[in-house]
């Protein structure tokens, strides 16, 4: 463990880092949303969702640093008195358990399926591509809507772990292909290479040298495409949360606050919707810009 | 080239016929189209009666190719939500969806092209760092809060543009247009400007690419050394050279507007297809679903193959490619 960190200290990817005051400033952005957002609990100075603690006197307050703010909620309150700054630390966290868990699912599918078709060949092979195609050849938030619609209508009255079951395979799912056409494109140039060829001489079963052998070389270009697409998981689930389809509306996301202020944007409490939008913002644009530093970092031809 | 368009096709035709698999399946086994209609307590003789008016208790062939009959006719029943039939739903709110999805895309062309010329020309200086900046941003910011932005900006403080609705419209038939008023034109403006900023972003990047890779090109440096203006080497050769994969993204792109239309529309409350999808959604209302989705692939197989074969009149070096290529 401590040589691995070594390593990494010592390698090529930290230096890089180390030179890159956008790719620090998107760290430490990325960083604060991430660590506020899994501890909320403690971060967040009010418990939005504690009901004995909210005051509807307090509805609606303007920033503190408006007249009729008050100090004690810093960004202002929603139209049920919850302080801002605490419903967007809670909102923040399940953005993120839904983002990264739909990342990590269209991983694994994605992963599986290019090894598979990039190792089988033949018909396997043109049968997942073709399904890519397909897939490709509609945008991404609507066969989410549509696997959404569909889980809407044979679960009308879902409970909410169902309807989070639901949300993040509606985003896994359309979000698998990129991952198999990289995997597949690597595993072609892989399986022809000689460690491959004389894991098959002595007599490895097919599965285990995909697993074994195969897999840790293809999952450099997995790694930055996770990277971004966890910020593009985030602002699909907001989008299908503010279209009202994405989750549960007991377990508010920062989709599902700028959809409710959004109905106050006309009285003019533009602070209920703005600063949720301005966190989904803030989080998908570091997500986004640490992912393009680390394709560069990883790309050998750029160094 | 025959061969090439036949198989095109037939792979449209496939695609096709899986969509509406999808969408049959939809009708078969997410909710039950009977208790639907004759609600909770009907007698299980009104049921049986029912359902062989229906034609439920054929064969599963046999109900899935009457289904595609139907389809072809835009026939998918009625709405469960409102009762109406769901083709004449599509009709109405079609003309709304295209015109936003069309004035979108000719706003992100003007305005794209341009940005991607002049940030590619004048890399480096401070208005390109800017414009690539911006982009950027274009790319993060999701298209509903652009939406909500823009209503904040000139709805809300400024209170100059109309932030719902399509306002005043003409009918010309079936098909009703914004854009012969003025008060169509202001209600367009701003969710136009919305579902457009992605693709604007997308188009500029792409030419500024593109004319970067053609400047470096010998035939560029051949019409420097004849001593051609700038002028007419930037926007005579470079140009048009960098123009055909940026039509195709376009045109590929349109299918995608018309699907993001979904979210400009909630957003700005524009009576188009998007709006009625989405309702649909909520509700769990099949045969809207169901008929949004065929039309929808519909939409994106016919682009799909008129920018294929159109590709394929274009450039000649790709008749060899995928005549040769392993496809």
């Amino acid at each position: 463990m401590q040589a691995a960190l070594v390593r990494f200290l010592d390698g090529d990817v930290w230096h890089s880092f180390r030179k890159s005051p956008m790719a620090i400033t998107a760290a430490v952005i990325a960083f604060i949303c991430i660590f506020c957002a899994l501890f909320a609990n403690w971060v967040a100075p009010h418990n939005p969702f504690d009901l004995a603690t909210l005051e509807l006197g307090d509805a609606r307050l303007p920033p503190a640093w408006d007249e009729e703010g008050k100090a004690k909620y810093f960004l202002g309150t929603d139209d049920q008195g919850r302080d801002i700054l605490s419903t967007l630390m809670f909102g923040a966290r399940i953005s993120l358990l839904v983002g990264v868990a739909s990342v990590l699912l269209s991983v694994v599918v994605g992963v599986a399926l290019g090894l598979l078709s990039g190792f089988a060949g033949g018909k396997t092979d043109a049968l997942i591509m073709r399904v890519c195609d397909v897939m490709l050849s509609f945008p991404s938030i609507l066969i989410a809507l549509l696997i959404d619609g569909v889980g809407r209508a044979m679960f009308p009255n879902a409970h909410d772990t169902l309807a989070f079951a639901v949300l993040i395979l509606a985003i896994a799912l359309p979000g698998w292909v990129p991952y198999a056409r990289t995997v597949r494109g690597s595993t072609l140039v892989e399986r022809h290479k000689e460690y491959v060829q004389a894991a098959r001489v002595i007599g490895v079963a097919p599965a285990r040298i995909m697993r074994r052998h195969v897999l840790p070389n293809v999952l450099g270009p997995v790694l930055v495409l996770a990277t971004i697409q966890v910020a593009q998981a985030i602002l699909t689930e907001a989008t299908l949360s503010f279209l009202g389809v994405g989750v549960p509306p007991t377990q508010p996301s920062l989709g599902t606050l700028i959809r409710v202020g959004n109905d106050f944007l006309f009285s003019g409490e533009w602070w209920i919707t703005i600063f949720p939008g301005a966190m989904l913002v803030l989080i998908a644009l570091s997500v986004n810009l640490l992912g393009d530093w680390l394709r560069d970092a990883l790309n050998p031809r750029l160094r | 080239m025959i061969a090439f368009i036949l198989r095109r096709f037939a792979q449209a035709v496939v695609v096709m016929l899986s969509v509406a698999f999808i969408a049959f399946m939809l009708f078969q086994y997410v909710g039950d189209p009977v208790t639907n209609l004759l609600g909770q307590d009907a007698t299980p003789q009104q049921r049986a009666q029912l359902r062989a008016d229906l034609g439920l208790d054929q064969p599963f062939p046999v109900q899935f190719a009457k289904f595609v009959g139907n389809a072809l006719q835009g026939e998918f029943g009625l709405s469960l939500r409102q009762g109406r039939k769901v083709s004449s739903l599509i009709v109405e709110r079609f003309p709304a969806t295209m015109e936003l999805a069309l004035t979108a895309a000719i706003l992100a062309l003007v305005v794209g092209v341009p940005m991607g010329v002049y940030a590619a020309l004048k890399r480096g200086n401070f208005w390109s760092q800017a414009l690539m900046t911006f982009s950027l941003l274009g790319v993060s910011l999701p298209t509903f809060l652009i939406g909500i932005l823009l209503i904040l900006v000139f709805a809300v403080t400024f209170k100059v543009l109309p932030s719902f609705g399509r306002g005043e419209v003409i009918a010309l038939g079936a098909w009703t247009t914004g854009w012969l008023t003025w008060d169509g034109w202001k209600h367009l403006l701003l969710p136009a400007i919305t579902l457009s900023i992605y693709q604007l972003t997308l188009i500029m990047r792409l030419v500024r690419a593109e004319m970067l890779e053609v400047l470096r090109t010998d035939y560029i440096k051949f019409a420097r050394a004849r001593g051609l203006q700038d002028r007419s080497i930037y926007f005579g050769h470079a140009l048009k050279n960098t123009l055909v994969p940026v039509i195709t993204i376009t045109g590929l792109q349109l299918g995608g507007l018309i699907a993001f239309a979904i979210i400009t529309e909630t957003v700005f409350q524009w009576p188009g297809m998007g709006l009625l999808f989405i309702q649909a959604v909520q509700f769990a209302d099949i045969p809207v679903m169901a008929a949004y989705l065929c039309l929808i692939a519909l939409i994106f197989v016919v682009i799909n193959l008129i920018v294929d074969l159109l590709y394929f009149a274009v450039d000649p070096r790709l008749r060899m490619e995928k005549s040769g290529g392993a496809h």
